[in-house]
């Protein structure tokens, strides 16, 4: 019995020990993908043309499932403020509270994890693709740097378009709120606004909301090409590596969401 | 230095995870010649072309390659040898959202600022070469597997390279299309002054254009040599892959446990 | 090159769209427009509470905003709060006698500076003090009073 005891504590230690070795054994290889990335960055500044198609891949075709959204998640918003507001007499201030919870939180976050479900996905399949048809190497044999020509352009690119996209979903989303608010349950539309511009402020809040979404979206585009670039060169390795791309993506999102949050808003 | 060889493999190792791909290979290549490594598939004919082009580590050993040690390169002089390699790659390896002509204009203008008209001489050039000048507006989808090869190999050595390195160019080709790689393999070479290396097991096609050759087993070299002197190898081995017997020293069986009823 | 000049006018797109959508989060939904820097002078007022009174809170005369809270600090002679208003140089001849309050925008707003006007001749200049305020109604205190006023009343 103690030796079945023994046996089992020395095994979950050692699961431990594994595990933690596998997690900064993961982490570190992580850093040194973006340790080669960072000095290839501002070369790809300087590439309008492979920016520009990137920024159309990344942020114009995620366009419309941000405008979808932000509409829903707005009327949403509009309609459960209303219910909640009205118990204590102020659904004047419906209007705050959508653009404050869409600035502050949903409209960054919401945008990330559509960005990285939309436009994440789409970066590991499609590296993980260019690396199992041997492009990636095809490259290297070029003298071309990957980093250069694959990874740099598509983190820039993100950086550019998730901020505007959330940006897009804020405004979207205020829009739903007023259409339910003021169009349907007849809220003033003067006090919608009023209290808005009152409560809102640019600096605190919209900035901040910016910051994030910059934040989430050098995340989002790092974890979905490194798991591109590392994936296995199979049909199953990619697609593996896309699943995980989003799953870590979107948690990613979400845990730092919160550091931010608590250092942002206090 | 005009005869002594392009590149050298002393010694070389090299390890995937705990399982041996090469154990003290040793192989000179000549200058100026089309030379063939051979072996059946999983002996690590691609492996070996990596580890010569420095895209993979060695375990232990050296290539070298005009005598410079590959491996011992920073990362600017190995870009700079590479402008001196063209590597045709089995898929063909063409950058999907490019068309032809900018496929293969891609090395040029990432390398060298050349006014436009000049860049696209050279690449019609190029194309002419391997007979698909009309094709250049194509998409790489829009090709089938031998024109996206024949564009691949024009990509190759469109930098006008010392070396060209062929990672099985005639995997999965229809026999004309074999018959055309083969003569422009040949006709290239004699034609630019070329080392070529081509990595294959499609035996009577690259021994027909080869003038030296070597047979790769288990990690290390069995047999090299002429085409005739390898046609007449003592080797049972050499002779089982080259007249392609289905049963000899590498068995037909895969290593199975006696069979035994009951 | 008509795949490329689809992505740039995609692109175009979509930056014309973000710069609506920051235009209309500028001037519709946050106080931006209000921060923009208008001529203005300071005033102070001393309060013994300042409640829940943020930097950028607007002052109103009225209802109409005459400014914004500069700066929250404590007096180092009286231990009481010291607001730093910046008000705009349109509004340059408040009364010497005007008192500052901190009132509440609505049951759950936030809270603002608010400015009676006085009668007197003089005017209070730049980087005057307003000598009359009265601090943030604190619900705590509020039924405090009530509970002393009421336990008083009954004793008479």
């Amino acid at each position: 019995m103690l030796a079945w005891i023994l046996q089992t504590t020395t095994r979950l230690i050692a699961g431990l020990g594994s595990a933690t070795l596998g997690a900064l054994q993961g982490l570190g290889k992580r850093a040194l993908f973006v340790w080669a990335v960072i000095p290839a960055l501002p070369y790809s500044v300087w590439r309008i043309r492979l920016l520009m198609k990137q920024i159309y891949f990344a942020g114009v075709l995620s366009l419309p499932i941000i405008l979808t959204a932000g509409l829903f998640v707005g009327m949403v918003l509009g309609l459960q403020g209303h219910h909640i507001l009205t118990t204590y007499n102020s659904e004047e201030a419906v209007g705050t509270m959508t653009a404050l919870s869409l600035i502050r939180e949903l409209g960054p976050v919401v945008a990330a994890l559509l960005f990285a479900g939309r436009a994440g996905s789409a970066l590991t399949a499609e590296v993980g693709l260019m690396k199992s048809t041997e492009q990636l190497s095809a490259l290297e044999m070029m003298a071309v740097d990957p980093m250069k020509f694959v990874i740099a352009p598509r983190i820039l690119a993100s950086i550019i378009a998730l901020p505007m996209l959330a940006m897009i979903f804020i405004a979207t989303g205020i829009f739903g709120g007023y259409v339910v608010a003021v169009g349907w349950l007849g809220v003033d539309d003067g006090a919608f606004w009023a209290q808005m511009s009152e409560q809102v402020d640019w600096y605190d809040d919209v900035i901040n909301g910016l910051v994030k979404a910059v934040v989430f979206a050098i995340l989002i585009a790092i974890i979905a090409l490194y798991e591109g670039y590392e994936s296995v060169p199979t049909s199953e390795g990619v697609s593996h590596a896309t699943t995980r791309s989003v799953v870590h993506a979107s948690l990613v999102v979400l845990g730092v969401d919160f550091i931010l949050t608590s250092l942002m808003f206090t | 230095m005009q005869n002594a060889p392009l590149i050298e493999i002393e010694n070389l190792s090299f390890y995937r995870a705990d399982r041996k791909i090469f154990d003290k290979l040793s192989l000179q290549i000549p200058r100026g010649q089309i030379t063939a490594i051979m072996g059946p598939s999983g002996t690590g004919k691609t492996t070996l072309l990596k580890l010569i082009v420095g895209q993979l580590k060695p375990s232990s050993g050296r290539v070298l390659i005009n005598g410079q040690d590959v491996n011992q390169l920073s990362r600017n002089a190995l870009y700079e040898l590479r402008q001196q390699m063209g590597m045709l790659f089995q898929t063909g390896a063409l950058l999907t959202d490019l068309n032809v002509f900018d496929n293969i204009a891609f090395p040029l203008r990432e390398h060298f600022k050349l006014p436009e008209p000049l860049i696209a001489n050279l690449v019609r050039m190029k194309l002419e070469a391997v007979g698909l000048r009309g094709a250049y507006a194509l998409m790489p989808a829009e090709l089938s597997g031998g024109m996206a090869r024949r564009v691949a190999l024009a990509r190759a050595f469109v930098l006008d390279p010392q070396m060209l390195f062929y990672d099985e160019p005639f995997v999965g080709q229809d026999p004309i299309t074999m018959g055309v790689l083969v003569s422009l393999i040949q006709k290239l070479n004699a034609s630019l002054n070329l080392t070529s290396i081509i990595v294959s097991h499609d035996v009577n096609e690259v021994l027909s254009i080869a003038e030296f050759a070597c047979v790769l087993s288990e990690g290390r070299i069995v047999e090299q040599g002429t085409p005739q002197e390898l046609q007449q190898s003592e080797s049972d081995y050499v002779q089982q892959f080259l007249k392609g017997l289905p049963d000899g020293p590498v068995p037909l069986h895969y290593p199975v446990e006696p069979w035994s009823v009951g | 090159m008509t795949r490329q000049i689809k992505a740039e006018i995609g692109v175009g797109l979509l930056v014309l769209i973000t710069l609506v959508s920051m235009v209309f989060i500028a001037l519709k939904v946050s106080n931006f427009s209000a921060l923009q820097d208008r001529p203005s002078y300071q005033l102070e007022a001393l309060f013994s509470n300042v409640g829940g009174l943020t930097v950028r809170a607007p002052v109103k005369v009225s209802g109409v905003t005459i400014g914004r809270v500069a700066k929250i600090s404590i007096d180092p002679i009286s231990y009481r709060a010291k607001v730093a208003m910046d008000i705009y140089n349109d509004y340059n001849d408040l009364p010497m006698d005007s008192s500052a309050s901190i009132l509440t925008s609505g049951l759950l707003g936030s809270q603002y500076v608010g400015v009676e006007i006085g009668g007197d001749e003089e005017v209070l200049a730049d980087g005057a003090r307003f000598n009359y305020t009265q601090s943030a109604l604190v619900l705590e205190s509020l039924i405090g009073r009530l509970m002393v006023s009421l336990t008083e009343g009954g004793d008479k």
